[in-house]
């Protein structure tokens, strides 16, 4: 295999810009965003705090971009990078970081660590340091078409089922229409009953969609991993059949990664903007609840809190959305303290969930425990969000610490709702 | 109390009264107790006829006779004065009548007569150039001179900026290389008077110290007496509410200057000056600088002259600025020139990137 | 060298040396850091208001919610002493008359009695920061010697500044010139520490509230 040192050091000598010197040369090391991140909180363990993940970026844009930096390494006053180092680093930019970017919105002087953090992944990948679990997810993504290894007969068999359920025809492939759906595979195996509830609430809608059987998998390992090459390739997919199908529309689903994948990275990926436009599904959602096309025949009973995904919300900026969805639907709804944009993370993003080691499943239980402690604040038993992954992640905490939480996909709590 | 100089007072119209009175003045300027007021007066009273009263030799080196001037100022007749009466000036080159050889030979007959036990008194700087032939007298270089008279004297009082510190003949460029009298004589106590002059009444208190108590009063690190250079002028200031509460006078005749503001921003050296001006004040208690209006120069201290100029308030630089523009542009060309090699780096990292495959996301 | 030649040459060529070596730095870092440039975002930017760079630049300044509860010592610390440094350093008259003689501007000060009480509140702010950075566990691990060299430097000035004025330990010439040197050692040192943040953090809370308000998220 042909990782290397010094390809991971060549990535990040690409990727440093001004906004990383400038971020990198503001710190005061004040230790407040070690306040605002999860893994830190919830261990006390200081080597978790965000700035210090970065520690091989800052040294590596010192020794090569700055001159008293430069001088530093020619008289040996400031070490390389090492390849022990990154693998020593591993755990901190990845098991204990799921980009959540919360550390970002607390810092005093403005330095967004998490926009550091994607970068200084470029550097990992390459030289071989991002954990297996998710090299996996990569792998089968580029070879497969998805992070599970999905093909598309999976699929097709799950838009069979949903063609049964709701006795509606799916479209695949077909062009002109209004919009291209995406799914996430966790979706595709974990809830599928996000594509029926979707086709119902569509046909209310009078939206016409479709699926692509080369373009199905929203997801994006590349961009987790920190490779963008390979990000390009995934995301390529989606774009090509979206302008080769001549949609308007290409409809993000419940997956928060995903999101910020087509949305924001992709145009910057490929160098241009697209011949269409991205929508997330909750922005489509509440564009319908607001000309009155998103009618309730019943609400939910039970009081729910709402976990915002972090990449939908804080990072996507799909800020407005949500929140009245869920009172439309939620008699009951509890707003938390932490919400919207200050939401804390379900401890599985950013490619974490997919890394099996004991380690970093010991850690993401112990970061659960905010969550766990948000529930129990406010006496719920029920807990609504919009992100496949999150839900795996937080129905495995639910599982981790015994509790009977109900956790619920809003686009399928919606439809249950919805007026026939 | 009685005695030959109670006698010259009376005769003067001053009576033994206002005589206590001003040695009693005297000690407590000088934070004497009580006691030392009266020590003093019945001392000086009861000084013996002249050729035991103790000797004093003045040499005038290079200097502009200010502090003979201002020593010889009274405003109570001959209240400053009457300190000549006890002792006996035996040399001083302004005052005395003799000249010429007639001169020399009165100051080597008092260094015989009384040596080891003369107070030496020096008021001028004392040029090093040209093997100290800048100032000469009866053919003797200042410096020589000074080496001489030093060795029998008891003491030596430093008389004036000059004496004491160098004053302004050593300012920049000091072109006869003028230095203090202590950089010459290491052997013999000194106790140094600056100002530019010194106040009359700091000069007659040292020397009324030493005729009472046979030493000299304590002194600070520069060898000044506590009792006189204790306190700067800032803190003595009466114009001090106005520094606090920053009202200055921008101008001399300006609003602030006419109200009486604080002089600092026309470049008073009050904070960094330790004398008695604020509270001894010239002339008897008329008027000093500050009161005046103009700012104090800070004519006690060593190399005032060169301290930045008399009208730059002390937070200001001392000299313009000469390498602020330079500085600036240096950097600037450094910035874009480091600017250039980033550019190049990253560009030749672009160059050297391979489009990543999966093989190269592992070892 | 006596106490008054030494505060003539801190006040002429000291000073001259340490406002040169500031501006170099200071120029050259800045276009060092800034001239790396950053690649045009071509993804359709999403419009939100309050959701801008120049937002941040303020916003940032405010504590965000119930941060303040977690770190008490950092917030309030930190913004006694950034702030007693502020008014001690442009509200006290004579700093005032050199800043007007190096840029011509100038504004009315505060008393004397009034900046007294600051320098003693910042210096305890100070203390207190600096016992915070021993003791709590995140601060130590990140902090290095830099940390503390530059807090030593940021305190001097303050400390021998209301030395001087309180005539403590050495005669006010002397602690005159050491607070000026103590004010030179700190400006020459700034470009290429820490410091810096007092520049760079415009420019980096600038791009965060760019970059996140492109995503039409103001943070």
């Amino acid at each position: 295999m042909s990782a290397s040192l010094q390809k991971g050091i060549n990535a990040l000598k690409e990727v440093i810009d001004a906004p990383v010197a400038s971020y990198l040369n503001s710190c005061v090391h004040c230790g407040l965003c070690a306040e605002a991140c999860l893994f830190h909180l919830e261990t006390d363990d200081p080597k978790y705090t965000p700035i210090h993940k970065l520690e091989p970026l800052r040294r590596v844009y010192e020794q090569e971009y700055t001159l008293l930096g430069r001088l530093k390494k020619m008289v040996g006053l400031s070490k390389p990078v090492t390849d022990d180092e990154l693998e020593e680093w591993k755990e901190l930019v990845y098991d204990s970081c799921t980009m959540c970017g919360r550390c970002s919105m607390v810092c005093p002087v403005g330095n967004d660590i998490v926009y550091m953090v994607r970068k200084l992944r470029e550097g990992m990948a390459v030289s071989g340091h991002a954990p297996e679990g998710i090299q996996g997810a990569v792998k089968r993504t580029v070879e497969i078409g998805g992070p599970m290894g999905l093909k598309w007969p999976a699929v097709a068999n799950v838009i069979k089922k949903a063609e049964a359920a709701t006795g509606e025809t799916i479209n695949v492939d077909k062009p002109g229409v209004d919009y291209l759906v995406l799914l996430s595979s966790m979706e595709i195996v974990n809830y599928p009953e996000y594509l029926e509830a979707l086709v119902k609430i569509f046909k209310k809608a009078g939206i016409s969609f479709t699926l692509a059987s080369d373009a199905f998998e929203a997801t994006n390992a590349g961009m987790q991993i920190g490779a963008s090459d390979l990000a390009k390739l995934i995301v390529s997919r989606i774009i090509n059949s979206a302008e080769k199908l001549g949609v308007k529309y290409v409809l993000s689903p419940e997956c928060g990664h995903a999101y910020m994948a087509i949305r924001w990275e992709g145009p910057n990926l490929i160098g241009r903007p697209y011949k269409f436009e991205v929508r997330h599904v909750l922005e489509v959602l509440d564009e319908l609840r607001q000309k009155g096309v998103l009618k309730m025949k019943d609400k939910f009973k039970e009081p729910l809190i709402l976990h915002d995904p972090c990449q939908i919300v804080r990072r996507g900026g799909v800020l407005e959305a949500p929140e009245p969805l869920v009172q439309t639907v939620a008699e009951n709804y509890i707003p938390i303290v932490d919400k919207q944009k200050w939401n804390w993370c379900c401890g599985g993003g950013g490619g974490a969930s997919a890394i099996h080691t004991e380690e970093a499943e010991a850690l993401r239980a112990k970061a659960f425990r905010i969550k766990k402690r948000q529930i129990e604040e406010n006496g719920v038993n029920t807990m609504v969000t919009f992100c496949a992954n999150c839900r795996i992640v937080i129905e495995e905490g639910f599982d981790h610490y015994g509790m009977n939480t109900q956790l619920l996909g809003l686009t399928e709590l919606l439809a249950e709702h919805l007026e026939d | 109390m009685q005695g030959p100089l109670i006698d010259t007072l009376a005769r003067q119209g001053v009576t033994r009264r206002t005589f206590f009175k001003y040695c009693a003045t005297l000690a407590s300027l000088m934070a004497l107790p009580p006691s030392a007021g009266r020590a003093m007066a019945e001392a000086m009273a009861s000084a013996p006829a002249a050729a035991k009263r103790p000797s004093v030799i003045w040499l005038p080196f290079q200097e502009c006779t200010g502090c003979t001037e201002s020593i010889t100022r009274s405003h109570s007749p001959t209240i400053e004065g009457l300190i000549f009466d006890a002792i006996s000036l035996d040399y001083q080159e302004t005052l005395m009548a003799a000249a010429g050889y007639q001169a020399e030979e009165a100051l080597h007959k008092a260094m015989k007569d009384n040596e080891g036990k003369y107070l030496l008194v020096v008021d001028g700087s004392v040029p090093l150039g040209l093997d100290g032939a800048y100032s000469c007298i009866a053919g003797k270089s200042n410096l020589e001179a000074l080496k001489e008279v030093a060795k029998g004297a008891a003491a030596i009082v430093a008389m004036g900026s000059c004496a004491a510190f160098g004053g302004i003949p050593k300012a920049n460029p000091n072109p006869t290389g003028a230095v203090a009298v202590s950089d010459v004589i290491k052997d013999k106590p000194i106790i140094n008077i600056p100002g530019c002059p010194p106040i009359p009444v700091v000069m007659t208190g040292v020397l009324a110290h030493f005729l009472t108590f046979g030493s000299l009063p304590e002194m600070d690190k520069l060898g000044r007496p506590k009792a006189f250079y204790g306190e700067t002028i800032h803190d003595r200031c009466y114009r001090r509410p106005f520094y606090d509460q920053g009202k200055f006078a921008k101008t001399f005749d300006d609003e602030g200057a006419r109200k009486g503001w604080c002089l600092f921003e026309l470049g008073c050296k009050g904070p960094v000056t330790y004398n008695a001006c604020a509270t001894v004040k010239w002339n008897g208690g008329t008027s000093w600088p500050v009161e005046s209006g103009h700012g104090c120069l800070g004519c006690s201290e060593p190399d005032f002259w060169d301290g930045g100029g008399f009208y730059r308030a002390l937070s200001r630089p001392a000299d313009p600025l000469k390498m602020a523009a330079t500085a600036a542009a240096v950097g600037a060309a450094a910035g874009v020139a480091i600017s250039f090699a980033n550019r190049a780096k990253k560009s030749s990292a672009k160059t050297a990137h391979e489009t990543v495959t999966l093989a190269d996301l592992e070892k | 060298m006596n106490e008054m030649q030494f505060l003539t040459w801190v006040r002429g060529p000291g000073l001259d040396i340490a406002i040169g070596i500031f501006l170099l730095g200071v120029l050259w870092r800045l276009i060092e850091i800034y001239s790396l440039g950053r690649k045009v975002d071509v993804a359709p930017g999403r419009h939100r208001d309050g959701a801008s760079g120049l937002h941040t630049v303020f916003r940032r300044s405010v504590p965000p919610p119930g941060m303040v509860k977690r770190s008490p010592v950092t917030y309030i610390g930190g913004y006694v002493f950034h702030i007693g440094l502020a008014i001690i350093v442009f509200l006290f008259e004579p700093h005032i008359i050199l800043i007007r003689d190096l840029t011509g501007l100038s504004w009315p000060g505060l008393p004397s009695q009034v900046i007294d009480l600051v320098s003693v509140i910042t210096l305890g702010a100070m203390l207190v920061v600096l016992a915070d950075r021993i003791k709590k566990p995140v601060k130590r691990y990140l902090s290095t010697f830099e940390d503390w060299f530059t807090w030593t430097l940021t305190f001097l000035p303050v400390l021998t500044g209301w030395m001087a004025v309180q005539h403590l330990l050495l005669p006010y010439t002397t602690m005159l010139a050491l607070h000026i040197l103590s004010v030179e050692l700190l400006l020459i040192v700034l470009p290429f520490t820490k410091l810096f943040h007092a520049f760079t953090v415009f420019g980096s809370r600038w791009y965060l509230g760019k970059i996140n308000g492109h995503r039409g998220v103001p943070v």
